[in-house]
This record gives structure tokens, sequence and C-alpha cells, in this order.
């Protein structure tokens, strides 16, 4: 019986795939814990699925952040500000 | 959880928002042609999906789809199949997809509609946004801009809906809706892209909801032969110019360019409103 | 069971042996027999298959690839400018090492425009990495068919079996329908099901793409051991990857495949009575090309062609990589058919060293 290869077909899921995405922020998410209701409205929206609600505390995944700031835009509390990077 | 943190995708990709919705299928398999999503997918040897993923031919996913669901059916293997197209996908395919849906073909078909050959550069594409700059149209698009929905409802399948990731809550309830029908179910899901149309990353879903107020794109279903338009679009109250003009690809538009653009969205909202009453 | 078929039925009666999941093919001529029969057979319930009646041939193999990246079992048939169109996915096909049967009525190629029998269409598959066959008679179709499932699904490379335009698919011989089952099917590679945690075929840059193409490559040469072992087995055997004929003292030796083959047999008998050692190496397979059997010939060469890639015919083009100093004809296109006395003809000038040039394009048929 003939043994194949297709080891170069497949492709096995892994995160960080493109790498740090972190890094390529320039204004960082910053949450307001007082102000957070922890309505998950950001949760929902965020592209890269790096915030979670853990302990009724929102964490943020800053290795993997992009910052593009929609958590902000869409945020119905005011409670993340985007602050630049480095600045915070 | 569908799409990885950590992949290709731009700051602020709606597709990477789109993605979202594919939790609420069960058991689901996706077919990815070319287009922005194949690199957000991942590259070789890594993908960004966690669900299975099969990259196909440009032009065939709607068929490579339902070729798979029957496979799996005949190995007596329940799966919902996903065409995941982009706007571009859809024009290359469009004979496959129209015969897909006069066979009934049991598949799903979710087109992420970003209005361009965005991963190729912004090239302009059928969905391209009337009078949009794009790199094929560098003074504005000439051609009309299509509506496949639409298109898709004439062939009388079982369910047709138009999304926006600006509302993500309804995007996903037609998802799971679908996902409890059988037959040819199609959802076509407004992308507003920060890179492709110009404006800020943090600004998509905002984008996406002021299309939808300003009836640039409109919300309707199409489902046991009757077309329902949603609540949210028939509330829907926004200023058209400020949609139009807060976007690079739209921002030389002239008085006269949005009037004709507010007469072509009247024109389309009139035609829904009168397929409603049948 | 002996029937009077054509080889489009031959075909179709070796498809519903092998007992597909799944059949969608779009109409040309003149494949349209094929497609037609299985369509009536799965209809009687004769055959328990899906059958998509399609829009396009793209759609047709795009419908198959999907099928058999599920692990179904898929065929599909077609001519001329219906495999050009379906071309992309035949490579996607093959790329993706998957298994299935295509059954191809070799035609013409337009512009111009026609619709009779030649070899320029299945030619165009060679670079794919797609097992393809020749066959010379119904019989034969029927046969090579069977076998063409089995080893396509042992070494995971799509097979295409070619049969000439309307001189076998729409003529008729008694066939052996064989008593024959396939074995059960062995695990593919892979398949993709809603538990795989996987993507197939992502986007794939630099080593990798050499690998594919490299491993595809081996395991197409692998298959020539399986192909003659398959023709073995197979209650009739056909010689493996060629078929001699008078070969054995043959001084001038005539490679050629496909149909015509039968008529230029003939021809080869007329030149024997008449004192001449002419012999011929018919080839059943362009891919994976038949190298140690073309090495191993001794004598004049003359190969004779029936389509052609340059100022060349295209197994004259092969041959010549294992073989210098032939002699090539280019004749027999677009339904132009030669019967044993053209090919006479032509063999005469050859063992008479009156072929001046060394590809000659042939115009002369009665």
């Amino acid at each position: 019986m003939l043994e194949i290869d297709v080891s170069y077909l497949i492709s096995k899921p892994k995160v960080g795939a493109a790498g740090k995405t972190g890094l390529w922020r320039q204004f960082k998410p910053i949450v307001d814990e007082d102000a957070c209701k922890c309505c998950k409205v950001c949760v929902l929206y965020c592209p890269e699925n790096v915030i979670e609600v853990v302990d009724d505390r929102l964490t943020i995944d800053y290795e993997y952040c992009k910052g593009c700031g929609i958590c902000s835009n869409v945020c119905i509390s005011n409670a993340i500000e985007m602050v630049k990077e480095g600045l915070e | 959880m569908i799409l990885l943190r950590g992949n290709t995708s731009c700051q602020g990709c709606p597709h990477s928002i789109a993605f979202k919705a594919l939790e609420y299928l069960e058991n689901p398999i996706v077919l990815m042609p070319a287009g922005c999503s194949t690199v957000i997918a991942g590259l070789h040897p890594n993908s960004s999906l966690t669900i299975p993923c099969v990259h196909v031919p440009f032009p065939s996913t709607p068929s490579v789809s339902y070729g798979l669901s029957v496979g799996l059916k005949r190995r007596g293997i329940r799966a919902n199949v996903v065409a995941w197209m982009g706007d571009g996908s859809v024009d290359i395919s469009y004979s496959l997809l129209a015969g897909s849906a006069l066979r009934n073909d049991d598949i799903i078909v979710i087109v992420v509609d970003n209005e361009a050959y965005v991963n190729t550069g912004v090239q302009s594409s059928g969905t391209t946004f009337w009078k949009a700059k794009t790199t094929t149209s560098p003074k504005g698009k000439k051609e009309e801009r299509r509506n496949v929905a639409l298109q898709m409802a004439l062939h009388r399948v079982p369910y047709v809906a138009t999304a926006s990731v600006g509302y993500m809550r309804d995007f996903i309830k037609k998802v799971k809706k679908a996902g409890e029908l059988e037959g040819f179910r199609y959802i076509h899901v407004h992308c507003p892209c920060p890179s492709g149309w110009g404006f800020e990353s943090s600004k998509t879903v905002e984008m996406a909801r002021k299309a939808v107020q300003c009836k640039a794109w409109i919300l309707w279903e199409y489902e046991n032969k009757k077309f329902r338009i949603s609540k949210i679009s028939k509330k829907a109250k926004g200023d058209l110019k400020d949609y139009l003009l807060s976007q690079t690809r739209l921002k030389h538009l002239s008085d006269g360019d949005i009037e004709e653009i507010k007469r072509k969205i009247e024109e389309e909202w009139e035609l829904l409103e009168h397929l409603e009453k049948l | 069971m002996k029937k009077l078929l054509t080889g489009n039925h031959a075909i179709a009666e070796a498809v519903k042996i092998a007992k597909p999941d799944i059949i969608a093919a779009y109409p040309i001529t003149p494949q349209t027999s094929i497609v037609e029969k299985l369509a009536e057979m799965v209809e009687n319930s004769e055959l328990d298959a899906e059958f998509v009646r399609v829009e396009s041939e793209y759609t047709a193999l795009s419908v198959i690839l999907g099928a058999i990246t599920a692990g179904a079992r898929g065929f599909t048939a077609t001519s001329s400018q219906g495999l050009l169109y379906m071309y992309e996915v035949c490579w996607w096909v093959a790329g993706s090492r998957l298994p299935m049967v295509m059954a191809i009525a070799t035609r013409a190629v337009g512009a111009p425009w026609n619709i009779h029998g030649d070899h320029q269409d299945i030619i165009v598959l060679r670079d794919a990495g797609w097992i393809i066959g020749m066959v010379e008679s119904a019989q034969e179709a029927f046969d090579m068919t069977l076998q063409a499932f089995k080893i396509s699904e042992e070494v995971s490379l799509p097979f295409a079996v070619g049969l000439d335009g309307f001189q076998l698919t729409h003529t008729a011989e008694v066939v052996k329908i064989r008593d024959y089952e396939l074995p059960k099917r062995k695990p593919l590679p892979y398949t993709i099901e809603p538990s795989s945690n996987f993507a197939l075929n992502a986007v794939t840059f630099g080593i990798p793409k050499l690998k594919a193409r490299h491993e595809q490559a081996k395991d197409l040469e692998k298959s020539k051991e399986v192909i003659r072992r398959v023709d073995k087995e197979f209650p009739v055997s056909y010689g493996g990857l060629t078929e001699e004929y008078r070969l054995d003292d043959a001084e001038y030796i005539v490679v050629m495949m496909g149909g015509w083959c039968g008529d230029a047999k003939d021809a080869i008998d007329v030149l024997r009575d008449k004192g001449i050692q002419i012999g011929m190496l018919r080839l059943r397979f362009l891919r994976p090309f038949p190298r140690k059997e073309v090495e191993k010939l001794d004598g004049k060469i003359l190969v004779v062609d029936r389509s052609n890639s340059d100022y060349r015919g295209v197994l004259g083009l092969e041959v010549s990589t294992v073989k210098h100093d032939i002699k090539n004809v280019v004749t027999g296109f677009g339904g132009m058919e030669l019967d044993t006395q053209d090919f006479v003809k032509i063999f005469t000038k050859f063992v008479n060293n009156e072929m001046k040039k060394d590809v000659e394009w042939w115009y002369d048929s009665a």
C-alpha cells in the first residue's frame, strides 16, 4: 500500500499565526473599571476576540490586541479610552 | 471562538467580526475562495480558524460546497456546509451561484461584502457602491451596483437575508435561523472596510450602522416566499451625506452625485416595499 | 454476460459496477451518451448515486471535488472545450491528492470549430498530475474504467480514461460485462468532516510547494507498479502500461495510442505478409509516461500522432525524450479518419526510408 505524504496540504490552528499582533498597536485600549458595566458589547464587536470578561472584570489580551479602537467606539458606557502606546 | 487572535487581518477588519456568527452553527465546515478571508484564515502550515476549512478555486465555491455536502450525507455525516464568499468571489462565481440556487443545493452561502476586490488592492466589483473610487475606477465607478441577495431570492430558495456587521445580534439570529433550515440559504453581510474605503479602523461598526441608518444598506429577509424588511431598517433615520463624505472613496462626490445616489436608494427601498406587500 | 455496446455505454456499464456516490457531468458531443445512460441508470434505481444536473463543466468538476474531499467516490466525463473549461479544477483535484475517474471522449479543440475526434484535448492534462490512459476498444474502455477507480484510490491521484470521439464513443462492439466487484475503499490520506481540526490547501509558500509537486510526481511514478499489478490481476491482461503487437523481432516499430491502433495493426499485418518485420508499441498510458518500455525498443521508430505541440506531434515529443532519431507523422485531426490502406501507405513510406523530414504532417487519406 502506497505511503502518501500530504503534510504540505494541511494547516493546523495556531494562536498568533501572524505573529504577536500586539506589536501593531499605536493606540492601546485602557478600561475604566468603574464605568464598565460588563455589558459585553465590546466582546461582541472586537474583531480579534482579545476581550474577555473574567470574574466580572474586562481583560484584554495585549499580546494580540491590534489597537483598532472598535471597543472604545462601541462602548455604551464610555468606559474604554484609546491611549497612545507607551504613554499609558 | 472561530477566529484565533494573532491573525493577518487589518486593524478593524469587518470580516473578523463577521466570523463570529459561525459559532452559532452546529457542525460547521467553511469553504473559502480567494479573498481577504483566505489570507485571514492563515498561511500554511498555520490556520487561524478553529473550524475545518477547505480552500477552493476562486470561481468554484458554491459547487464544491454542494459536492462536499452530498459526500458527507452519503457517509451519514451531518454538517452545516458554509460557502464563505467575498463580493469578488460572487462576481466570478455568478453562474455557479445561480445554478446552485436553481438546484436548491443544500448549503449556506455567506457573502462578506466589502464592496470591492479588496484583497488584490481594492479594485471595482459588482457590488462596489455607486461612484466609488477604486484602483480600477480611479475617477469613480460608472457601472450599476448589483443587488445579489434580491436575485438569489428570485430563485425561490428557502432563505435569503441581508445583514450587517454593525448589527451583530441581528446577523447572528439570521445565521441561527439558516442553520436550522435545509436547501439553499443565502446571507449577504455588509462589511465596511477601513483599509479599502478610507476611514479609521475604530469606525468599522459605526460606519456599518450609518450605512443601515441612511438606507445605503437595507436589512431584509426572504422566507417562506415572503419578503420582510427588518424593523431596524424601517425605523432607520440617518444622514446619507454624512455617511458618504466620511469615506475617502466617496468624499469626492458632488451634491448632484449625492442626489443621484439618494434617488437610487429610494428606488431600491420602493422595490423592497412593493415586494413586501406581495 | 456479453452485450453490444458503444464505447460510451461500455464506460457507463463499468461506472455502474464501480458504484460511485456522485456523478456530475455537463453534456458535450461526443460524450453525451455516457452521461445520459448514467442518468437513466440512476432514475431506474439500477445505480444508487447522486446525479447532479450542472450548468457547466466547471461546476461538474467542482461538485466532484467537493464530494471526494468528503471521502465520496466520484465520476465525471467530458471532451475538448468542456475539459478546457474545467481545466483549473483538474489541477486543483490532482494537487489536492484526491482520487476520481473522468472519461474523456477525445475531440479536437477549436478554433476553428470542430466536434470530431482527435487527441488534442486530453494531452492538455499532461502537466497537471493526472494518470492518463487511452483505450483502443469499447472492451478496453470498460476494463480500464473499472481499473481506474481502483488504481486512482490506491495512489490518490485522479485518473482520466480517454477514448476516441466518434470512432470509439459511437461505434458498437461486443463487450463482456465482467462479474467484478471493486474492493472496499481504502482510507484516503485525509477527509474533511465537522470534527476535522485543520485547514486544507491554504496559501502555501516556497519549499512546501516544491514538496507538493515532488510528492505528486513521485507518486505518479509509483503508480506504474500499481497499474502493472492491477493489469496482471485482472481477468484479462493488456500488457500493463503498453501493449506489444508483433514487436519481438521487429526492425521497424510504430508507436501510437488510441482507437486507430486497431486499423494500424491491420496495416502491420499487411506489411508482415510482405515479409517486412514491423511491429507496434501501443501506449496505453500517456501519464505516467512508459519510459522503460520505450527505452527497450530496438529498431527504427515511427511515432504517429493525433495531436501536436509546436511543430511536433505530442507523442513524438514525449518519445524523443527517450529515443532520438525518430520519425514523426502528425495526422488525423478533427475527425479525419485513416483506414488500414492509409496506414499501409504511411508505414510503407517509413520502411522504404522515404520519409526525408523528421516530422511529416500527413494529408493523404481516403
